[in-house]
């Protein structure tokens, strides 16, 4: 399953400026639909997910690529959470591309990670976080690579296939960390304009990056704001219109993940969700599929499961942790 | 002894003990973060926190304790949120004097294995979460202390694979490799402290807590341990750092 050489066009930056290039880069209105918006994501496409862990998840546009059936994916993400768990249930992805993944230290190490890649199911490939953030950050600068210090010495080299570079000036080996160009990003953020001006509160992650370094880029956002709005704070803008594809209004569109300042993770839902596995092994996740996906025709369907009394003890959680 | 306290309070107080005033510390989530949270509190007012998560200078809040390095409960009231990239550049730059990390898996260089147990890394007997930061934190800090519980398991002559490197083979392997900087300076357990031979790099014994003899440190460790010139004795946790330790983790989420 697992092939240690890289695959040239993850760093190819010829191609992925041509990419960008022949794209239309309009300053028009991005709002869609959900359904839409994940129309744009094909079989066996890299995606590039935006946050980390159970921070900021793009979960509605996540949730929309499961009910959409695609096959074959790859994602790319710095830690993964149980929306890689969903995804490998579901059959929709074959690679994961991460620096760590399970819930969180109470809920122990991941059966499902077990499972699907002890069977050899899916492909772990495993990056260090810093230089995932570097694939990132060199794919949003358009050079195939940048120079770093970390991962150097340790087996992660082999897994991913990093190679060294050595500095012209001083002769020092250095790590050669490849450009990441994702066929796709997906953002969850706080608000945005309806031209696709993004605003992040908190955690920026390495979400601006991503954006500028997939060549289609699908965004959900918690809250549209006027074109005035933008104005009054460009300076909070990260991503640029002339970078998005696709909008999509959804408020609580990483829940049960956090959203900075609007509302906390819900650890109960993670013990409930894992209690499951415990109890059924990775069936339990067939049927939180079957629940939580399949099932609910929209997203504000979904977010009936949980109740409004929840997301808004979750929302009161945050205000007292962030005000 | 004073009083009573469990593992992990024991492992909590000996590794905020090892952080001095006016440094910066990496710290990972769980006893890294409270032993991080306790120094400040208790003899290192001027100590700044960064968390991989993107977070500089926090004030975990007791009682809410973050259980991954990116949650809001993670950035309270902190100075800075750079982004985790840059977090970890800030590491690289040279601005971190410790990094303060758990351990699955640690051989008698110092390497760490959160990866895989088993030979192929592609189809693994276990697969274990992944690095992290800890790669990043073990290869750029200035030097590295490991708080782990002392476990034969835990202490292997070699780890199926090297997630994070300190040594590697001893002999200048690290620096050969490209890493220039830092490496792991002590390991701090559950029966006491290690540190490494300046010349060999080979895993040493520097000092045992109270009660616990050299044979009962070796006995659970499976590779030979050398000895310090001189083995110290810890001073076990005084009432009053049990109680300040105590204070930040009400809910034992890590304390147990």
């Amino acid at each position: 399953m697992g092939d240690p050489r890289l695959n040239p066009a993850e760093y190819d930056f010829i191609a992925a400026r041509r990419r960008t290039e022949a794209k239309t880069k309009s300053a028009a209105e991005k709002l869609t639909s959900l359904e839409d918006a994940v129309g744009r994501v094909k079989d066996g496409n890299q995606i590039g997910v935006g946050g980390c862990l159970f921070s900021r998840t793009p979960l509605a546009l996540m949730r929309e690529i499961l009910r959409q059936r695609r096959r074959g994916l790859t994602l790319a993400r710095n830690l993964t959470c149980n929306e890689g768990e969903l995804f490998m249930a579901a059959g929709a992805a074959s690679r994961v591309m991460t620096a760590w993944m399970s819930i969180g230290l109470p809920w122990g190490v991941s059966k499902i990670l077990r499972h699907y890649v002890e069977t050899g199911a899916v492909a772990l490939e495993e990056w260090s976080h810093l230089a995932l953030g570097l694939r990132f950050r060199a794919g949003a600068m358009g050079v195939p690579f940048l120079p770093a210090l970390t991962m150097l010495g340790s087996d992660l080299v082999g897994v991913g296939g990093l190679k060294t570079v050595q500095d012209p000036y001083t002769g020092e080996t250095l790590a050669a960390v490849p450009a990441l160009f994702p066929d796709v990003a997906l953002l969850h953020v706080h608000r945005a304009d309806r031209f696709g001006n993004c605003q992040i509160d908190g955690y920026p992650h390495m979400d601006a990056d991503i954006a500028r370094a997939a060549t289609t880029v699908l965004v959900s956002t918690e809250e549209i704001i006027s074109d005035e709005e933008t104005r009054r704070s460009p300076d909070r803008t990260v991503v640029p219109g002339f970078v998005v594809d696709a909008l999509v209004r959804v408020p609580f569109g990483s829940f049960p993940h956090e959203c900075y300042g609007l509302y906390e993770a819900d650890y109960d839902h993670f013990a409930e969700y894992c209690a499951a596995i415990d109890a059924r092994g990775p069936a339990a996740v067939g049927e939180y599929l079957e629940r939580y996906v399949y099932g609910p025709p929209t997203w504000s369907d979904y977010l009936d499961l949980f109740g409004g009394e929840r997301m808004a003890l979750q929302a009161k959680r945050a205000k007292e942790l962030t005000g | 002894m004073t009083g009573h306290f469990n593992a992990s309070e024991l492992l909590a107080v000996i590794a905020a003990r090892q952080l001095r005033d006016d440094t910066t510390v990496f710290a990972g989530v769980g006893v890294p973060l409270l032993a991080a949270a306790l120094a400040k509190r208790r003899h290192a007012p001027r100590l700044t926190m960064v968390i991989e998560g993107g977070i500089i200078g926090p004030q975990i809040a007791p009682g809410r304790l973050p259980v991954s390095t990116n949650e809001m409960r993670a950035g309270h009231r902190a100075t800075m949120l750079p982004g985790i990239t840059d977090a970890f550049l800030f590491a690289q730059r040279g601005f971190v004097d410790v990094g303060f990390m758990g351990g699955a898996q640690i051989d008698q260089y110092g390497n760490i294995n959160t990866s895989v147990l088993g030979a192929d890394y592609w189809r693994p007997k276990v697969r274990l979460p992944g690095t992290g930061g800890a790669n990043d934190i073990a290869s750029l800090c200035r030097e590295v202390i490991i708080v782990t519980a002392h476990e034969k398991r835990r202490f292997v002559e070699r780890v199926d694979f090297v997630t994070s490197p300190s040594w590697l083979r001893g002999d200048g392997s690290r620096k050969a490799a490209g890493l220039l900087f830092g490496g792991v300076s002590r390991v701090v357990t559950t029966l006491g402290i290690l540190g490494f031979d300046p010349e060999s790099k080979r895993m040493r014994i520097e000092a045992t807590h109270p009660g616990v003899s050299t044979d009962a440190l070796r006995q659970n460790t499976g590779f030979p341990l050398l000895e310090a010139p001189r083995i110290e004795i810890t001073e076990p946790p005084s009432d009053e750092e049990l109680e300040m330790l105590r204070a930040l983790d009400p809910e034992r989420r890590f304390l147990g």
